[in-house]
């Protein structure tokens, strides 16, 4: 038979201050564990959603990022000419053809400057990319304008709309802001690819996206790409780019969390060891009484795991909730693969939490069943003598 | 200290308990130390950097080139002694998994300018004769495993192509923070198969005295303000730096990782201390009937918990700064030289000191306080 899970409760109840203690030890543990994942998780989801399934993003043959990639404007007017390339409005290919610059702009805050990308694109960039100018315009042709990322605005100096940002020996009159869904393209500054060739590396494009007019018929156009004798490039769909460049500060950040935390978990673990060995102790006449009146051992033992898992679980919830207001706090890091800053926010899921939540009732699980196991094997005369 | 066999006692009775509650803190500090260390480690490469040293990179970005014919403008200024220049190369080995750094330098005086390089003085020779001669460090050495005068081949990824050099020396850096897995070749070698078609990407200065820093800096950037490439010169401890805060806010990450850990055992401990301390209600009174005064209490409480938190300490101080110098872990490559600083065990151990008296506190004070006549009534 059963022992209600009522006495469980009630016990909890008896000693709130060593309850609390342990339930916040297990809290702490889940909040780290929630914390360091959402950072994984956010900076991924931000790489991974700046490429679509639908897009290809050809480069240089060998090169690993946009930054080693070199592609003549030649090579640009024979992808162009692919039919299986969608058309945008007026039937022109859905194809960017972008340069790719790392550059130095001062931070609004304190003396220093960190690198962002600047990227030198066409008018087709703003549909094959998804990119919505927010505020202000786009730039002019022809002119020296740049367009700047939305998180790149309260991070750096001077880039409120009609404010001059100086780089690369020129002044660029910022003309607009905008954004990209969330994705790492919001951390870039945008010119003309026209204006930006002369300043920087010259008549080379770094890399070309164009939207697949069929998602299918990528490995089709892949062969066909890198089989032509007249271009040395590779084509990769540019969800699987985007996502490979966040692939070791991913891993990074996740054997980080699991670490550090199954470290902590030890620890919170012991913790829960000391208590419910002290609740047996404190209970004996009571665990003899259960005996007594018929409670079968195991019963006995189901319920003190069942209290111990009570005690992680209020510990897991109130990790979770002590975890939740970083959810969209922005930060930013290095992406190594590109060499520039990547703001990004911490994201929280549901299914975090959960993960969070559970990883607290095996804590309890674990560190109950050795007291547990000695509450079922409690001697009847001897415990109540 | 007549009372440490008592408080020995005490610890004994519940022996499990107080297992796991030394081990909780253990577990507790090596965290701390490890953290602390990633802070520490970063933050070094900055600190051994030599004051005389300056590093002049494009202004627009470490990526672009800075012209060849700098040199003798910049060993004109007043108050440089040498110049040495050099090219981030960007090389893979094998399978490209193992991440690491790959340098074209001049060697002459790149050598010449890092005493902290120690290289053996026939490997030297050997390495300055040959074109395409490497100086490899040797915990990369070590890594892949690689013999003196074997060749090896490099993948370029920013300057594609197969590149087979001869592995002529090995280096050991005479200070932890200089990364042992570095591979260095010539210059000229680069030079050569590019046929002249790149220039270096920033040159290193070595100045006569290092307090003439800020001037010199101050005349290069104006002499190339107006130049096709403008120049950035820093220290070569600001020139670390940067790359340091290029990691973000690890600082703060890993601090607010710290205090989450040393929280969560510091319930523990307390919950532990707590216990222990309403199981000998009884006890503390019947101490206090037989003539221990208030104060004695107090301090048994107290130097039981410090006792429990200082061995922890000892058992997480001492196998974090064990186990990190003697596998000596780097981190996947990103954190060479990691260790653990004598400040780091300072901070540990007063942290454990603190948890002793936060845990301790109110049971000790609570064992002080005790009426005899209340505690003998609760016993049967």
């Amino acid at each position: 038979m059963k022992i209600p899970f009522i006495y469980n409760l009630r016990s909890i109840a008896q000693r709130p201050v060593s309850t609390a203690m342990t339930a916040l030890g297990v809290a702490l543990v889940v909040a780290v564990f929630v914390a360091m994942l959402a950072l994984a998780n956010g900076f991924r989801a931000t790489l991974v959603k700046t490429g679509s399934p639908d897009n290809v993003i050809v480069l240089r043959r060998g090169a690993t990022s946009e930054m080693e990639s070199g592609l003549p404007r030649e090579s640009a007017r024979l992808i162009a000419a692919d039919p299986r390339i969608a058309a945008g409005a007026e039937g022109r290919p859905l194809m960017s053809s972008e340069t790719f610059v790392v550059i130095n702009i001062p931070r609004a805050v304190g003396e220093g400057v960190n690198n962002v990308v600047a990227r030198g694109v066409g008018d087709e960039a703003f549909a094959v990319r998804n990119v919505h100018i927010v505020a202000g315009r786009k730039f002019t042709s022809g002119r020296s304008e740049v367009i700047l990322g939305k998180k790149i605005v309260p991070r750096f100096a001077h880039t409120a709309i009609g404010d001059t940002l100086r780089f690369a020996g020129r002044d660029w009159t910022v003309v607009g802001h905008f954004e990209a869904s969330g994705s790492s393209l919001e951390s870039e500054v945008w010119g003309e690819a026209e204006q930006f060739m002369p300043v920087f590396r010259g008549e080379v494009f770094q890399s070309i996206i164009f939207r697949l007019r069929d998602p299918a018929a990528f490995d089709e156009v892949k062969r066909a790409l890198e089989g032509d004798q007249r271009l040395t490039v590779q084509a990769q769909r540019e969800s699987a780019f985007y996502a490979g460049q966040s692939g070791i500060l991913t891993k990074i950040l996740t054997v980080l969390a699991v670490m550090i935390t199954s470290i902590m978990a030890v620890g919170a673990v012991f913790g829960a060891v000391n208590t419910m060995y002290a609740a047996v102790a404190s209970r004996t006449p009571e665990i003899a009484v259960l005996l007594t009146l018929g409670f079968a051992p195991r019963s006995v033992l189901v319920s003190f795991l069942a209290e111990a898992a009570a005690i992680a679980f209020l510990g897991g919830i109130a990790g979770a909730l002590l975890a939740l207001p970083i959810n969209g706090i922005v930060t930013s890091t290095t992406n190594w693969n590109s060499f520039s800053e990547v703001a990004f926010a911490f994201r929280v899921t549901p299914g975090l939490l959960l993960a969070g939540v559970l990883f607290a009732v095996v804590m309890g699980l674990v560190g109950g069943f050795f007291p547990a196991w000695r509450a079922a094997r409690l001697r009847v005369v001897q415990a109540l003598r | 200290m007549k009372l440490l066999p008592l408080v020995f006692a005490n610890l004994r009775r519940h022996k499990l308990r107080t297992i796991l509650t030394m081990l909780g803190v253990a577990l507790a500090t090596f965290l701390f130390a490890s953290l602390r260390s990633v802070v520490t480690t970063l933050n070094a490469g900055t600190e051994v950097a030599s004051a005389s040293r300056m590093g002049v990179q494009n202004a627009t970005a470490i990526v672009f080139p800075l012209p060849m014919s700098y040199k003798a403008r910049l060993e004109a200024v007043p108050g440089v002694k040498a110049v040495s220049w050099a090219n981030w190369f960007g090389g893979q080995y094998g399978d490209g998994k193992v991440f690491f750094a790959t340098f074209a330098v001049d060697p002459e005086s790149y050598l010449a300018m890092y005493p902290e390089i120690v290289v053996p003085p026939d490997q030297k020779e050997a390495f300055l004769r040959e074109r395409t001669a490497a100086l490899v460090g040797r915990g990369l050495m070590e890594q892949f495993g690689w013999k003196v005068g074997q060749n090896v081949t490099i993948k370029g990824t920013i300057f594609p192509g197969d590149w087979i050099f001869t592995i002529r020396g090995v280096y050991t850096p005479s200070v932890r923070a200089i990364d042992d897995r570095s591979f260095i070749f010539q210059y000229a070698a680069l030079d050569e198969r590019l046929q002249h078609r790149i220039s270096p990407g920033w040159y290193t200065l070595q100045l006569t005295d290092p307090s003439l820093a800020a001037g010199v800096a101050q005349t290069i950037d104006d002499m190339f303000r107006n130049s096709s490439a403008a120049t950035k010169t820093m220290t070569e401890k600001a020139f670390n730096q940067s790359f340091v805060t290029m990691w973000g806010n690890v600082q703060f990450l890993m601090n607010s990782i710290g205090m989450a850990v040393v929280f969560a055992i510091l319930m523990v401990t307390a919950n532990a201390m707590m216990m222990t301390a309403r199981e000998r209600t009884g006890e503390v009174a019947v101490l206090k009937t037989i003539g221990f005064t208030d104060r004695t209490l107090f301090l048994l409480v107290m130097l039981e918990a410090s006792v429990l938190t200082l061995t922890g300490a000892i058992l997480g101080l001492g196998g974090a700064k064990l186990l990190y110098s003697g596998t000596g872990f780097n981190g996947f490559g990103f954190l060479p030289g990691f260790d653990v600083s004598a400040g780091t065990l300072v901070i540990g151990f007063a942290i454990a000191l603190g948890l002793a008296v936060v845990s301790g506190i109110v049971p000790a004070v609570r064992a002080a306080r005790l009426s005899i006549v209340q505690a003998l009534r609760h016993v049967e």
